[in-house]
């Protein structure tokens, strides 16, 4: 039986305790919400001693399923002030299932000034007292700790935005080629730095292993689910070729990319950024094309791209980051963009957050238009150094709107909105309106249907349908996210008809179990439930649900589109 | 009649061989289906067929000034 690692940082204790039998179904983000749900009050301070900080890996993590390698990061949120999950890919996922780790809870903040790492092995998790690697950024605390522990030493970071608990400070997980993937939104490295834990190390030597309650079944069930991952042109073919930077060129043609911090929905600059050009870029510099988060991804839709001299700059290099910086700021090179999304890994801050800030503090005349060696600079020196302009920026859109008076602030739950206008693409604007985890893409990606013709089609300029199209797909998005499972199996899980019930097969041979779809459906509606419970709890009211006004009033060209949903059309999005 | 010109702009691996954008003159009335398979196309290949910036059935007839893009089954997020 799988157990819990409990870390009390109040009186520096740890305990493994038995997993309770009502969460022993739970994994991901079903685990870390029904456990925030349950022992964080929802008024308290989201960097108190109340709020608590949960890992979990997904229902099927650590087994041979394809894209099954993605860990669950809960608490709440210090920047919508709601309940949120955050998952990465990585080898920590892995490391913790196979060690029979089904969730990790860090509770309460310690006495006194100093700081901590935690420790986790096959005999549970103990505290360690931390200096050397303070205020370092997250690329030398991994190299000193695989120097350290050795190479196989799994990582979860955070960087000197997290130490100073800046809420677009994100937790950083070490990927398979030593470098990082983040759990990205919320804020929750700075949750991470206000319990004062710089880095958790994971060694799996000697762990248990997975036990597959039937393995023949399950290996069946896991050739139809990789088949169909293959077999989809979008994830067999086009994402493994140009990454998730394709959309640049389709947003641009659809008139739903967000320029110039959410003026315009097309970019002159975009074939300069866009994921063709990339592609060629990296091929032309020597760098790799296609790239796994973790071990046993199949579709790859990362990268590593190198600079002008053919070295290493960054990876997991994604459109939302470079439509970010390049359309929304205006900054037409790509290298310039890489380079900021490098430092930004660095410092452990979350890259469509910082972007939506710097267009928010363009806007404010904080620096010019497009000029990408500036932002560099601001983050290496003003955030990177903690000024007090770098931790406005580094607090998000929301604090940069605030501070300098500017009304075009596109957030959700204080949360910046990515990459799609919710104008020209409606679909995507139901889902920043009522995703408990504030303005956030991935919980409800209407972008398949409303843009790329999978599962469908809903026309993004109508209204109609649109409710019901993020309903589905944030109900199938909070179940997904219980299995450990990368959302962009949702692709083939849309459009190939075995592939979902190869998806439970897997679930039910690891544990023995006999879920239907119908329980599947049912565990996304319950979380999703549960969390608009804790928001609705911690303050939050269906006034929150909104955008902002100046969707309302500014139509975005080229299809002069505004955002006319009544409020009752977008509560209807709760009926179920 | 005189023949209307169209704005065709290809993404993705479809520019292979191809070309990026290029104005092209057809027949009044010539349906998305014509150009594409004009272009060497098969149907099966599309993923998003745009007039404008709007999706478009394959036999939508175009018009003087449009522009046509095509797109392979490609995305992520
Ligand atoms: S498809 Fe991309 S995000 Fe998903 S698991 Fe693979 S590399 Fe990670």
């Amino acid at each position: 039986m799988d157990k819990i690692l409990r870390v009390n940082m109040t009186d520096l204790t740890t305990r493994v305790e038995e997993t309770p039998a009502e969460w022993a179904g739970l994994g991901g983000r079903a685990l870390t919400s029904t456990i925030v749900a349950k022992e964080v009050p929802p008024a308290c301070h989201a960097l108190g001693p109340h709020n608590k900080l949960v890992f979990a890996p997904g229902l099927l993590s650590g087994t041979a399923a394809s894209n099954s390698g993605r860990l669950s990061a809960g608490a709440k949120s210090p920047l919508t002030g709601g309940i949120k999950e955050s998952n990465v890919g990585g080898t920590a996922a892995q490391m913790f299932a196979r060690l029979g780790i089904k969730a990790l809870i860090v509770e309460g903040v310690p006495p006194g000034e100093g700081w901590y790492a935690l420790k986790v092995g096959k005999d549970g998790v103990t505290i360690e007292e931390e200096r050397g690697l303070l205020g370092l950024g997250n690329f030398a605390v991994i190299d000193a700790l695989q120097a350290l522990l050795g190479k196989k030493t799994g990582v979860i970071a955070i960087g000197p935005a997290g130490e100073m608990k800046l809420t677009s400070a994100n937790i950083s997980v070490k990927d398979p080629s030593g470098k990082i993937r983040s759990h990205g939104r919320g804020g929750l490295g700075a949750v991470m730095g206000s319990k004062r834990i710089k880095f958790i190390a994971i060694d799996d030597e000697g762990a248990p292993g997975i036990q597959i309650a039937d393995p023949e079944a399950f290996k069946a069930a896991s050739c139809v689910f990789t088949k169909a991952l293959m077999d989809h042109p979008v994830s067999g073919q086009g994402l493994p070729t140009y990454g998730t930077n394709v959309l640049v060129n389709i947003l641009h043609e659809a008139g739903g990319l967000p320029t110039r911090n959410f003026t315009h929905g097309q970019f002159d600059g975009h074939e300069q950024i866009c994921g063709e050009t990339m592609h060629d870029t990296i091929v032309a510099r020597g760098g790799k094309p296609r790239h796994g988060c973790h071990a046993g991804c199949v579709i790859q839709c990362s990268q590593v791209y190198h600079d002008k001299e053919g070295q290493y700059l960054t990876s997991g290099f994604e459109y939302e980051t470079i439509w970010g910086l390049g359309a929304n700021c205006l900054i037409k090179e790509l290298d310039d963009i890489a380079l900021a999304d490098s430092v930004m890994d660095d410092l452990g801050l979350d890259s469509i957050e910082t972007a939506v800030a710097f267009g928010v503090a363009m806007e404010a005349g904080i620096l010019p238009w497009g000029d990408g060696k500036e932002v560099v600079r601001i983050l290496r020196e003003e955030v990177g150094k903690g000024t007090a302009l770098g931790r406005v920026i580094g607090s998000g859109a929301g604090a940069v709107g605030r501070t300098y008076g500017v009304t075009r602030v596109p957030v959700v739950k204080n949360q910046a909105i990515p990459a799609y206008d919710p104008r020209s693409v409606k679909g995507i604007g139901i889902t920043y309106c009522t995703s408990p985890m504030g303005a956030d893409h991935t919980a409800g990606y209407t972008i398949a249907t409303n843009i790329l013709n999978v599962g469908g089609q809903v026309d993004p300029l109508k209204k109609e349908g649109q409710v019901e199209l993020s309903r589905n797909l944030q109900i199938a998005t909070a179940a997904v996210d219980s299995t450990g499972m990368c959302i962009f199996i949702a692709f083939p899980a849309l459009d190939i008809p075995e592939c979902l019930p190869a998806l439970i097969g897997m679930i039910n041979a690891r544990f023995g179990a006999k879920l239907t779809g119908e329980d599947v459906t049912g565990l996304g509606k319950s979380v999703l439930k549960l969390e608009r419970a804790f928001n609705l709890a911690a303050g939050l009211t269906s006034a929150d649900d909104r955008l902002p006004e100046f969707f309302c009033s500014d139509p975005v060209s080229p299809h002069q589109a505004v955002w006319d949903f009544t409020n009752e059309e977008i509560d209807a999005f709760w009926d179920f | 009649m005189a023949p209307i010109t169209v704005t065709i702009k290809l993404f993705a691996h479809f520019r292979h061989g191809r070309f990026k954008e290029a104005d092209h003159q057809f027949p009044p009335g010539t349906a998305c289906r014509d150009v594409i398979l004009g272009l060497g196309f098969r149907l099966g290949e599309m993923g998003i067929v745009m007039v404008n910036g709007q999706h478009a059935p394959l036999d939508h007839p175009l018009s003087e000034r449009d522009t046509l893009a095509l797109f392979p089954l490609v995305g992520g997020g």
